[in-house]
């Protein structure tokens, strides 16, 4: 790797200023403790990427301007270490690499002005904090973010092209895709908003009846047909022997009018998105029964979609909108992101709730309602990285309960409406540009298998798996 | 004789509203209970110091008078105080401790009136703030709907008179088209949103859309009535001055129809300002309607009901409107 010289390696020389060339060192790591040798390395691999590389001239130059000589650049790196100067430098010289990256990046945007769709609920906490916290400007772009009454309207008026681009159920963009439910308009899951985040919540009166197995004739709410929430509560409930079309009622439900209908008891419970679970406890109505990660650890909820026709016309600006969602996401991830998102959201003009609500959801720690403090700190966790095991996942229970018709090949499918391959490549240029920004899941398989409720869900044997469950009904 | 009857039944009005406020607040109330002051004895310190809790923190929750039994909760969480702080701290948490701005209780949830009056003069003090996309004073909000009521009617009016006046005065269009005006009539507005949303493609549109199609039929029906009523005399009269059928419309027909026309646009904004509040919380975005929705997801009862309140005004006010212009057509017979 002697090709890339870093400037923020103190065993080498970037300029040579007094034009003679110096000689590479045998191993340009030597003397560097492992960490500073590691991000070393992770930065000579990740400089390899062209875009990556660009934004490393830019770095260099800074660090010209800083201390105009390798001698005395180097002299500071031993003395600071590569982890201190790399934090140094980034909070001295606001021109951090991967604001070098936002510059490049917004170059060439092929629409500035964007409306982006969000329907309020704290699943879309990277699309709504990134707006409040201002992560969209950083990369050029001027977006107004509407919310939105229910997954319906939502649908429409991404159908319309009201919105360049909006907050959805995973689900959807697959169901838009295939015209269930809507015309067929080719839209695509760029990447996950959050994982986890919802819960089943029951009235307070079946505190003494939380085994499923007894729930017959019970009435449910879930947001939308085609959400995980759904997909969840069935998968839920027929594992417990009961079949969820015709031993209870799901009705859907717009999340804001779950806690009122749980109160005036026209249903039983639901399976929502938060705030609306939090707050049912709050408002003294209802109590979390189970959190879906008990269900299935790290499954996705809500995505950013964008349609095909926006990807294909706009690329440079798909990029730049993507880069921001990502760069919230990975804010919202940490814990000091979770207290400020949760603050930054609470607003009318945002979410519209008491923020010690918020806050109980994104920090983990909440009281569940029948006595208990609870601290599940993935409680909503925010992995952005979509995999192809999801995708094939919802299409084969969309099929388990037929809302697809015909047999298909899931996973194929969900090669061409999950966008895992750009996204991946996206988080990991992202986190070579800045080495404080961390991806949990840059890394993760997209096809591995994975555990919901005790059975492993392997997307090769899609078919196999649903064809091995209760109450499966694939006609025609 | 009048006059009297004016006082009396103003001193019954308010004496009605009067006493709705009181009964509202009676049931909205909830007593004050002042913070209880907390001193720990030796033993109980021990026992919280035993179960990990921070001598800084006991301290810390003692002096906002949280009691022992609560104490030892908190302890036995294994929290930090930082972690609880985050999670909005330990009222938030559920952890009853005597203070009136704890969580909301059971039965509570309802606004007060007093609560209802200090939001309203919030409201009407700064009406025309915008504070973002989905945060705009309601004196911008109601702007929006007026516009699309307006909007939406006079394209409506434009149509219905016209076509009121045509159907009024032959028999044949009358009979030719009753069947669909029948049909029609009846269906409810919003069950045309979806339609609208489909075809038309754009929420703004639609909402308009269907603020003209509900306004359509009183005016229209209204309309073919007066016009279909005006006495045969009148028609007869026009007829023998040799007047054409364009100026006998104008001349005779228009003013003699006008009151019942007037009538039919009455009932027309009345439904016109209904709908635009149903059309607004299904579409969002803006108008007074998605205030509503919006103050609803948020399950801010007060900011609603002011809401409500307020689209009761102005929907007064479009009526009075109306009523004023009935009486400058009417005319002694």
């Amino acid at each position: 790797m002697t090709h890339f010289k870093d400037p923020f390696n103190p065993n080498i020389d970037v300029w040579n200023e007094c034009g003679e060339a110096s000689e590479s060192p045998a191993d340009p790591y030597a003397g560097l403790s492992k960490a500073d040798a590691d991000i070393l390395k992770r930065r000579a691999k990740q400089s390899l990427n062209a875009e990556v590389g660009m934004a490393r001239a830019l770095e260099s130059s800074v660090m010209q301007g800083l201390f105009k000589t390798d001698i005395s650049r180097r002299a500071f790196l031993r003395s600071a270490g590569v982890t201190g100067a790399l934090a140094a430098v980034s909070t001295v010289f606001p021109l951090t690499s991967l604001q070098a990256m936002a510059e490049e990046a917004m170059k060439n945007l092929e629409k500035t002005k964007l409306t982006l769709g969000f329907v309020p609920i704290t699943c879309a906490t990277p699309i709504i904090g990134g707006h409040a916290l201002g992560f969209y400007q950083r990369y050029g772009l001027d977006v107004d973010i509407v919310k939105t009454a229910g997954w319906a309207v939502s649908r429409d008026k991404c159908l319309n092209g009201e919105y360049d681009g909006s907050h959805l159920l995973f689900p959807m963009p697959m169901a838009m895709s295939l015209g269930i439910g809507s015309t067929a308009q080719p839209w695509k899951v760029v990447s996950n908003v959050n994982t986890n985040g919802q819960a089943i919540v029951l009235a307070n009166k079946h505190r003494d009846n939380q085994d499923p197995k007894n729930w017959k004739g019970f009435k449910f709410a879930v947001p939308f047909e085609y959400s995980m929430h759904n997909l969840l509560l069935r998968n839920y409930v027929a594992a417990a022997g009961l079949d969820p079309d015709r031993d209870i009622q799901i009705r859907v439900v717009p999340p804001p009018e779950m806690v009122a209908n749980l109160r005036s008891e026209n249903v039983d419970g639901y399976l929502a998105p938060d705030p609306f679970c939090q707050r049912a406890v709050y408002d003294q109505v209802g109590f979390i029964h189970k959190l879906t990660l008990d269900l299935w650890k790290q499954h996705p909820c809500c995505v950013f979609g964008l349609s095909e026709k926006f990807i294909t016309e706009n690329p440079n600006t798909t990029m730049a909108l993507t880069t921001s969602i990502l760069e919230a996401t990975a804010s919202a991830e940490t814990s000091e992101g979770r207290v400020a998102f949760a603050e930054s959201m609470a607003p009318a003009n945002y979410l519209n709730q008491p923020v010690e609500i918020l806050k109980q959801i994104l920090t983990g720690v909440f009281p569940d309602g029948q006595g208990n403090i609870k601290n599940v700190p993935d409680r909503i966790s925010f992995m952005p990285l979509p995999t192809q095991t999801m995708g094939t996942w919802v299409l084969s229970q969309l099929r388990r309960w037929n809302y697809i018709d015909t047999d298909t090949n899931y996973a194929t499918l969900a090669e061409e409406l999950v966008m895992t391959t750009t996204t991946r490549e996206r988080m990991r240029a992202m986190m070579a540009a800045d080495p404080n920004l961390t991806f949990a899941d840059a890394e993760q398989d997209v096809y591995a298998p994975v555990d919901i409720q005790g059975h492993e869900f392997a997307p090769a044997a899609a078919q196999e798996f649903i064809d091995s469950q209760p109450f499966t009904r694939t006609i025609g | 004789m009048v006059q009297k009857i004016d006082i009396r039944s103003t001193l019954l009005s308010l004496t009605i509203l009067l006493a709705g406020i009181f009964i509202w607040h009676a049931a909205t109330h909830v007593p004050d209970t002042g913070p209880a002051g907390v001193e720990l004895s030796q033993a109980e310190m021990d026992t919280l110091l035993g179960n990990n809790m921070l001598p800084e923190d006991i301290e810390y929750y003692s002096a906002q008078g949280v009691a022992f039994a609560q104490l030892e909760q908190i302890a036995s969480l294994n929290l930090s105080r930082s972690m609880i702080e985050a999670a909005g701290g330990i009222r938030a948490l559920g952890i009853s401790v005597p203070d009136e701005n704890s969580a909301p209780a059971p039965g509570s949830l309802f606004p007060s009136p007093t609560q209802i009056g200090s939001e309203l003069w919030a409201t009407i003090a700064d009406p025309f703030y915008v504070a973002g996309t989905n945060d705009m004073g309601y004196g911008i909000q109601m702007g929006y709907s007026l516009l699309r009521v307006l909007i939406g009617y006079t394209l409506s009016a434009a149509v219905a008179i016209p076509l009121g006046f045509l159907i009024g005065m032959s028999p044949m269009f009358y009979k030719a088209l009753d069947p669909f005006i029948q049909v029609l009539k009846p269906i409810s507005p919003l069950a045309w949103m979806p339609i609208a949303l489909f075809t038309i493609g754009d929420s703004e549109l639609s909402s308009i859309f269907v603020i003209f199609i509900c306004s359509l039929w009183p005016m229209l029906t209204n309309t073919a009535f007066g016009v279909a009523n005006v006495r045969s005399d009148w028609v007869n009269v026009a007829r023998t001055h040799e007047l054409s059928t364009a100026k006998t419309a104008l001349t005779v027909i228009l003013p003699a129809a006008a009151p019942t026309i007037i009538t039919g646009m009455r009932i027309s904004i009345g439904i016109a300002w209904l709908v635009i509040v149903a059309a607004e919380m299904l579409v969002g975005g803006t108008g007074i309607g998605y205030v509503v929705w919006n103050e609803w997801n948020g399950l801010r009862l007060d900011r609603m009901i002011v809401a409500i309140l307020l689209i009761g005004v102005v929907g007064m006010l479009l009526d009075a409107a109306f009523a004023r212009l009935q009486r400058a057509v009417a005319y002694a017979e």
